[in-house]
C-alpha cells in the first residue's frame, strides 16, 4: 500500500481574542493607522444591522438576518476587492456590500421588499442577494468564466455560509474553478449555525477548507474574527485569483451571536451559555483592544464614531422611508428586455391596480 | 441550398452564430471533442476552439448556474442538457435566477442564455432519456420556451433564441433529430419568436401542436383531407410566450380544435391552451375542444412505448369527433 495523497490545512490568527499578535503582524498591519478603516466599517456594519432589526421589530423593515459577530469577514472582503471584481454575496453580508459601495438605503429597501433595491448605483455588476443557498457558488464560477475569457484582471468573489457547504451547488462550483482555473475566491462564512443545524451536524470533515482539496484548490482556515488575519489570507488569495493561479477556498471561522433573523428565536435551540462564551470572541471588541493597546484608539474617537455611524444609518433609513412604494405596474417591469404581447393586458390590468379582473 | 436534418440546422445555426458573434459559446457535457452525443455540436471545437465550446464537468445544476454568470457578464452561452430526463438538477438555477436576474435587478444584470436540451420519446431510449419537460418550464415567468419541428423552424428559432437578450429553453425534439430532411439556407436569418405558424390552411378544423408530434399531425391532416376534411394545422413553436391570438382567429374560422401533445396529459400545455380557448373563443366553438395527449403514466421503456405516443389514427378520431357536433 501506499499513500497517493495527503494534505493540511493552514489556519492564520494574528491577533487573539483580546487583541494582541500571536506572532509578528504582516506588512500592511505594522502601522496601527492602517486598520482603522475596518474597524469604522465594522462599527457601521453593527449599527446597521441593528437598526435594521429594530426597523423589522417596528413593523417597518420585513424579515432581514444581521451579521453580528461576523462583521469582520464581510468587511475585509468587501473593502479589500477591487472596485472592478464582481461580488457575489448571500443574505448575511450588508458589511461587505456597503464596502462594495452598496447604499445601506439600497439594502433596506430590499429588505423592505422592493426590488428596486438591487439596483445597485455603485457596483454595477455585483450579483443581488442569493436567498437559495450556494446558487450563487455556480454564479460566481460563470462570471469569472467570463472574466478569465476577456483576459481581465479581474476576481469573482463570493460569500456563504457553513450550512452552503453541504450543497451539491457548493461541491460543483469549487469543483468547475479548478477544473478551468478561474479567478474566483470562495469565503465561507463559517459561523457555526446554519438556523438551527450546528456546525457538527452539517459535516463529518474537521474543517470545510479541506473540501477544497477534492477538488484540487487551495483551501484554508482563517480566524474569522480577526481583521488582520482575514485580509492577510483573502489578500493572498486575490493576488492568486488575478494574476492567473486559480481559486481559492477560505473557511472564516466565526459565530452568530444573534438570531437567525428576525424571523427566529435562537433560544429554541442553542444554549445562551454558548453564545456568551462566544461575544469574548467577537471581532469588533478584538480589534479595538489592539487600537487602543497601539494607543491609536480613545474614548472620543469611540464616542465621535459611533454618533458617526447613528447619523450616516439614521440618514439611510429617513432616506428609505421616504421611498414611494412601487407602482403595481412595476410586477411586470424588467420581466423580459420587451414586454411579449402576450402579457401586455396583464401587464394593463396590473399596472390599473385590477390584476384580479 | 442543401437539405439537413433538424440536428445539422441546430449544428449550422450555432457555428454560424458563433462565427458572427463572439460572445456566442457553448457548453455541456461531450460537446467539445464528441460534438455531443447526438452530434450537434459537431466540429465546433476545431472551429472555436476549447474556450468557447466548453466539455463541462458532469454536473447539470452548475451548467445552468454557471451560464447565468457567463450572461450577467454579457457573454451568450448556449447550454447543452445531453438529455432531458436529466434537465431537473438545472430547474433551480432557471426557475429561480435565470428567469429573474433581469426583473430582480431592473434590467441592471440580465440572462441572455439558452439552454438546449433533447426532448420526447419516441427514440426507443433507455430510461430518464424520452421526458417531454416542455410544461415545467413553461409556467415560469421571464422564460421564453421554444420547440421547433422541423429543420428550418430548429435553425431560425435557435438563431433567434440566441440573440434574445432573455432566458430561452430550446427543446429540441429528438425524436425529430434525424425523421427527415428539408433546405435550409444558411443566411442567418432567425424566424420570429413569440409566434404560432401556420403549417397547413383548412376551413373545418384547428390542429394545434408542436415539435416531433406535427410529423403525426401533419399526416393526418393529409388523410383527413383525403376524405375532404380540411384542417388547420398550428406549430405552436413558441409555448411561452404563447401567441393565442394566432390560435384564435384560426379556431373562430374553424369552430373546432384538437390540440396534440406527446406530453402527459394532466397539467400539460393543452391544457393552458384549452382553457385559454374557453376564455377568449368559446362561442366559436361548433364542437368540444379536444385533447390528444400522453396517458398519465410514466414514459415506458422502449417494449412499451409504441402505446403511450400519441399517434395518427387517435389525432384523426379527435377531429372526426369534434366533426360530430352540428
Ligand atoms: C436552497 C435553500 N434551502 C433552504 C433555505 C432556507 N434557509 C435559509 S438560511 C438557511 C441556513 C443557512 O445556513 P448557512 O449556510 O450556515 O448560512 P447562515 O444563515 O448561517 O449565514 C436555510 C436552511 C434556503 N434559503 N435555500
Ligand atoms: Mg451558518
Amino acid at each position: 500500500m501506499s499513500v497517493v495523497a495527503r494534505f493540511e490545512i493552514r489556519h492564520t490568527q494574528f491577533l487573539n481574542h483580546l487583541g494582541e499578535p500571536t506572532q509578528p503582524l504582516p506588512d500592511f498591519a505594522r502601522d496601527p493607522d492602517n486598520l482603522i478603516p475596518y474597524y469604522r466599517a465594522m462599527v457601521l456594519t453593527r449599527t446597521y444591522d441593528a437598526k435594521a432589526v429594530a426597523l423589522q421589530r417596528t413593523g417597518q423593515l420585513g424579515t432581514v438576518g444581521s451579521s453580528l459577530g461576523q462583521e469582520a469577514i464581510g468587511t475585509v472582503v468587501g473593502s479589500v476587492m477591487q472596485r472592478e471584481d464582481v461580488f457575489l454575496p448571500t443574505y448575511r453580508e450588508a458589511g461587505a456590500q456597503i464596502a462594495r459601495g452598496v447604499t445601506m438605503t439600497e439594502l433596506l429597501r430590499y429588505w423592505s421588499g422592493d426590488e428596486r433595491g438591487s439596483d445597485y448605483r455603485g457596483p454595477r455588476q455585483d450579483f443581488p442577494v442569493c436567498i437559495t443557498i450556494a446558487a450563487q457558488c455556480a454564479h460566481a464560477v460563470g462570471v469569472a468564466y467570463a472574466l478569465k475569457l476577456r483576459k481581465e484582471p479581474r476576481v469573482a468573489v463570493t460569500m456563504m455560509g457553513d450550512g452552503a457547504t453541504s450543497k451539491g451547488d457548493f461541491y460543483e462550483s469549487l469543483n468547475m474553478a479548478g477544473t478551468w482555473h478561474l479567478p474566483v475566491v470562495f469565503v465561507i462564512a463559517n459561523n457555526q449555525w446554519a438556523i438551527s443545524v450546528p456546525r457538527s451536524v452539517q459535516s463529518a470533515a474537521e474543517t470545510l477548507a479541506q473540501k477544497a482539496v477534492a477538488a484540487g484548490i487551495p483551501g484554508e482556515q482563517v480566524d474569522g474574527n480577526d481583521v488582520v488575519a482575514l485580509r492577510y489570507v483573502f489578500d493572498q488569495a486575490l493576488q492568486r485569483a488575478r494574476s492567473g493561479d486559480g481559486p481559492t477556498l477560505i473557511e472564516a471561522l466565526s459565530y452568530r451571536l444573534t438570531d437567525h433573523t428576525t424571523a427566529d428565536d435562537a433560544r429554541r435551540y442553542r444554549d445562551p451559555e454558548d453564545v456568551s462564551r462566544h461575544w469574548a470572541m467577537e471581532p469588533v471588541a478584538r480589534l479595538r483592544n489592539y487600537l487602543v493597546l497601539q494607543k491609536v484608539w480613545g474614548k472620543d474617537d469611540e464616542e465621535k464614531l459611533i454618533a458617526e455611524c447613528n447619523e450616516r444609518v439614521q440618514a439611510a433609513v429617513n432616506e428609505y422611508l421616504a421611498t414611494p412604494p412601487p407602482p403595481p405596474g412595476a410586477m411586470f417591469e424588467h420581466l423580459y428586455a420587451t414586454l411579449p404581447a402576450a402579457l401586455a393586458w396583464q401587464r394593463d390590468a396590473a399596472a390599473s391596480g385590477k390584476i384580479h379582473g | 441550398m442543401a437539405e439537413i436534418t433538424l440536428v445539422e440546422a441546430v449544428n449550422l445555426a450555432l457555428a454560424g452564430e458563433m462565427e458572427r458573434d463572439p460572445s456566442v459559446l457553448v457548453l455541456g457535457e461531450d460537446v467539445g471533442a464528441d460534438g455531443g452525443v447526438f452530434r450537434a455540436t459537431l466540429g465546433l471545437l476545431g472551429r472555436f476552439g476549447k474556450e468557447r465550446v466548453i466539455d463541462t464537468p458532469l454536473a447539470e445544476a452548475s451548467i445552468a448556474g454557471i451560464s447565468i454568470g457567463m450572461a450577467a457578464q454579457g457573454l451568450k452561452p448556449v447550454a447543452e442538457i445531453q438529455f432531458s430526463g436529466f434537465v431537473y438538477p438545472a430547474l433551480d438555477h432557471i426557475v429561480n435566477h435565470a428567469s429573474r436576474l433581469r426583473h430582480r435587478t431592473c434590467g441592471r444584470l440580465t440572462c441572455p442564455m439558452v439552454l438546449r436540451t433533447p426532448c420526447g420519446a419516441g427514440i426507443h431510449a433507455p430510461e430518464h432519456h424520452s421526458e417531454s419537460v416542455e410544461t415545467f418550464f413553461a409556467h415560469v415567468p421571464g422564460l421564453r420556451v421554444v420547440i421547433p419541428s422541423s429543420p428550418a423552424r430548429a435553425y431560425g428559432l435557435l438563431l433567434a433564441a440566441i440573440r434574445d437578450p432573455d432566458p430561452v429553453i430550446f427543446l429540441e425534439p429528438t425524436r425529430a433529430y434525424r425523421l427527415f430532411k428539408q433546405e435550409v439556407d444558411d443566411n442567418g436569418q432567425a424566424l420570429p419568436l413569440d409566434v404560432c405558424f401556420l403549417n397547413r390552411e383548412g376551413s373545418d378544423a384547428t390542429i394545434v401542436s408542436w415539435g416531433a408530434m406535427l410529423h403525426e399531425v401533419q399526416i393526418a391532416a393529409a388523410r383527413l383531407a383525403d376524405e375532404g376534411i380540411m384542417a388547420e394545422v398550428i406549430d405552436v413553436a413558441t409555448l411561452k410566450p404563447l401567441d393565442m391570438p394566432t390560435i384564435l382567429e384560426s379556431v373562430a374560422k374553424t369552430g373546432r380544435c384538437v390540440i396534440v401533445h406527446e406530453a402527459s396529459r394532466t397539467g400539460g400545455f393543452g391544457a393552458e391552451i384549452a382553457a385559454s380557448i374557453a376564455e377568449h373563443g368559446l362561442l366559436s366553438l361548433l364542437a368540444p375542444v379536444q385533447r390528444v395527449a400522453a396517458p398519465d403514466c410514466v414514459v415506458p421503456l422502449p417494449k412499451l412505448e409504441h402505446y403511450f405516443m400519441p399517434d395518427v389514427d387517435q389525432i384523426v378520431a379527435a377531429v372526426r369527433k369534434t366533426l360530430e357536433f352540428a
